[in-house]
């Protein structure tokens, strides 16, 4: 490593971003992460993609500190927060209770009722987690996480356990608040069309390493139905080595042919 | 009612305004009405009761009787309660039982739940504890009875270190059981959160551990109560145990079964304490409490 990259990259993770050089994770003889370069820049919001078991959820867990058994170097920023696929929360502390834990300085109650009214929960406040649905818990964990400021949003997979519809609210939710507050974000997720809806890049992570980074340079908010939207998920679903269901609409247009 | 009728109305008012990040806008689950009402409040006392009034009948029609010929109506275990509150006696050998179980008790548990929270949070601790307490674990207290006379004489003392040892080991394999069994993805989740380790305890282990501690406590009182009973069978000048000596040496018998009823009473009520303990501490609980 040259001296002016390690200086490069010193800099930017003093100005809040991740570096990751050489990042390796084995658990039993078995290499998940054999070699990864990351790079997130302050406030930039970066989706992570890749098959089932490709090491994901590994590499946010030892970007978020997790898991100290990385080699390699990960570089980031101390104010980090995780919200992970299930909500987490302890379902003995009431819901403002819960985004106040672990808060330092004061008006703690203030800046978790703060927090919890921008994910729209303000009236929640004092209920019990188990009173509230999975969307509401979720949107809870967010409010954990953004109360405390990071530089650093880590989002594990977040809306997987979430129905259809709570799952498009969330994602709208994530992009407002991301474009709010300006965290260097990473999103881990298996949904090819919340990558490209969110990301400013999309990476995609196969046989431990990354394998294609794909920028998704589309003005916000997105739409789905966007001619270029629907080319960048054909583009990530082919870079997952999955067809973008191109099967299903070759008969549709063969059928339309054969009507003509 | 007034608070149940008026919230579903709110939200349907608001459900136009509200942000779109409104998942399941319907839902109106205000936990503080879950309670029941008082009037059933007042069924189910009945419906609890109904057991015990059946039993007290069937006791009182069969004393003397088909129940045995020394057995006792209630009633007359009721006028024998009366004559010792009369004069006095059972208020000395009450206070006298109370003080040695309520030392014993604070002292054991005391024990039972630090070695158990040490056990649970450090593995050094459980290698150290954990086999000493297994193996002493397996001996009955009433097998102690000889060696702690030995040890302490036949005074409180030895009444109080019985009493003491017994309820240990329920609470010390609950507490380890119970930190044991806190979620990891919680723990994960407030390491995340960047928790100090008192506030890692404070608000994850402890209360994620406290539904199998109060069952320990709740085994740890009944056993208080059931040592006292075989502590104070021994040489005893005081207590509700000589209470039943002395009856049985003049063949007393409503006052050998009032001596059973006020154990009975006093288990029930240290159980009702645990569960008082356990509405204010486990209210966050939904678990299922039955149709």
């Amino acid at each position: 490593m040259g001296a002016t990259e390690h200086a490069a990259i010193a800099d930017a993770a003093t100005a809040h971003g991740v570096v990751v050089r050489g990042a390796g994770r084995v658990f039993d003889g078995r290499t998940v992460l054999a070699d990864v370069d990351l790079t997130i820049a302050p406030g930039e919001f970066v989706a992570l993609l890749g098959a089932s078991g490709s090491g994901k959820s590994t590499l946010l867990r030892g970007i978020g500190g997790l898991d100290r058994g990385f080699t390699g170097r990960i570089d980031a920023p101390a104010a980090k927060a995780i919200v992970f696929q299930e909500h987490r929360l302890m379902p003995w502390l009431s819901v403002w209770r819960n985004v106040a834990l672990g808060l330092r300085g004061g008006n703690i109650r203030e800046r978790a009722l703060t927090a919890l009214d921008e994910v729209g929960l303000g009236a929640k406040s004092d209920a019990w987690p188990s009173t509230l649905s999975g969307g509401e818990a979720q949107r809870t964990a967010l409010a954990r996480g953004l109360v405390r400021e990071p530089d650093l949003l880590l989002l594990d997979e977040p809306f997987g356990a979430l129905d259809a519809l709570t799952r498009l609210n969330a994602q709208r939710l994530v992009a407002r608040l991301w474009e709010t507050h300006r965290p260097a974000t990473l999103l881990v997720t298996h949904d090819v069309e919340e990558a490209v809806l969110l990301a400013d890049r999309a990476l995609i992570l196969r046989d431990g390493r990354i394998a294609e980074e794909i920028v998704v340079d589309l003005p916000r908010p997105r739409r789905v139905t966007d001619p270029e939207f629907v080319a960048l998920r054909s583009r990530l679903l082919a870079g997952l080595g999955v067809g973008d269901g191109g099967p299903i609409r070759a008969t549709t247009e063969d059928q339309e042919y054969t009507h003509v | 009612m007034t608070l149940e009728l008026s919230t579903p109305s709110g939200v349907v008012g608001a459900v136009p305004t509200a942000p779109a990040v409104e998942d399941v806008p319907a839902r109106s689950r205000v936990p503080f009405l879950r309670s029941p009402g008082l009037r059933t409040n007042g069924t189910r006392l009945l419906r609890q009761s109904i057991g015990l009034i059946l039993v007290v009948g069937i006791w009182q029609l069969g004393a003397r009787d088909w129940l045995g010929a020394t057995t006792p109506a209630p009633t007359e275990v009721v006028a024998a309660g009366w004559d010792l509150i009369k004069t006095g006696e059972l208020w000395t050998h009450l206070a006298a039982s109370g003080r040695r179980v309520a030392i014993g008790l604070a002292v054991g548990i005391g024990i039972g739940a630090v070695l158990g929270a040490l056990a649970g949070l450090f593995k050094v601790a459980e290698d150290l504890v954990n086999a000493p307490v297994q193996v002493l674990r397996m001996m009955p207290a009433v097998a102690l009875v000889p060696v702690f006379i030995i040890w302490f004489g036949i005074g409180d003392s030895f009444k109080i270190a019985l009493i003491i040892v017994a309820p240990i080991f329920p609470i010390y394999l609950n507490v380890v059981a119970g930190i044991r069994g806190v979620d990891q993805k919680l723990i994960e989740a407030a390491e995340s959160l960047e928790l100090s380790r008192f506030e890692l305890i404070r608000y994850v282990v402890l209360p994620g551990a406290l539904p199998q501690i109060f069952v320990g406590l709740r085994q740890a009182l009944g056993i208080g109560w059931l040592v006292l009973v075989v502590a104070e069978m021994q040489t005893t000048p005081v207590g509700l145990g000589f209470l039943m000596n002395d009856a049985k040496e003049y063949l007393r018998t409503d006052q050998i079964f009032l001596v059973l009823v006020i154990y009975a009473f006093l288990g029930l009520a240290t159980d009702f304490a645990v569960r008082l303990l356990e509405r204010r501490f486990l209210s966050w609980r939904n678990g299922f409490e039955g149709r």
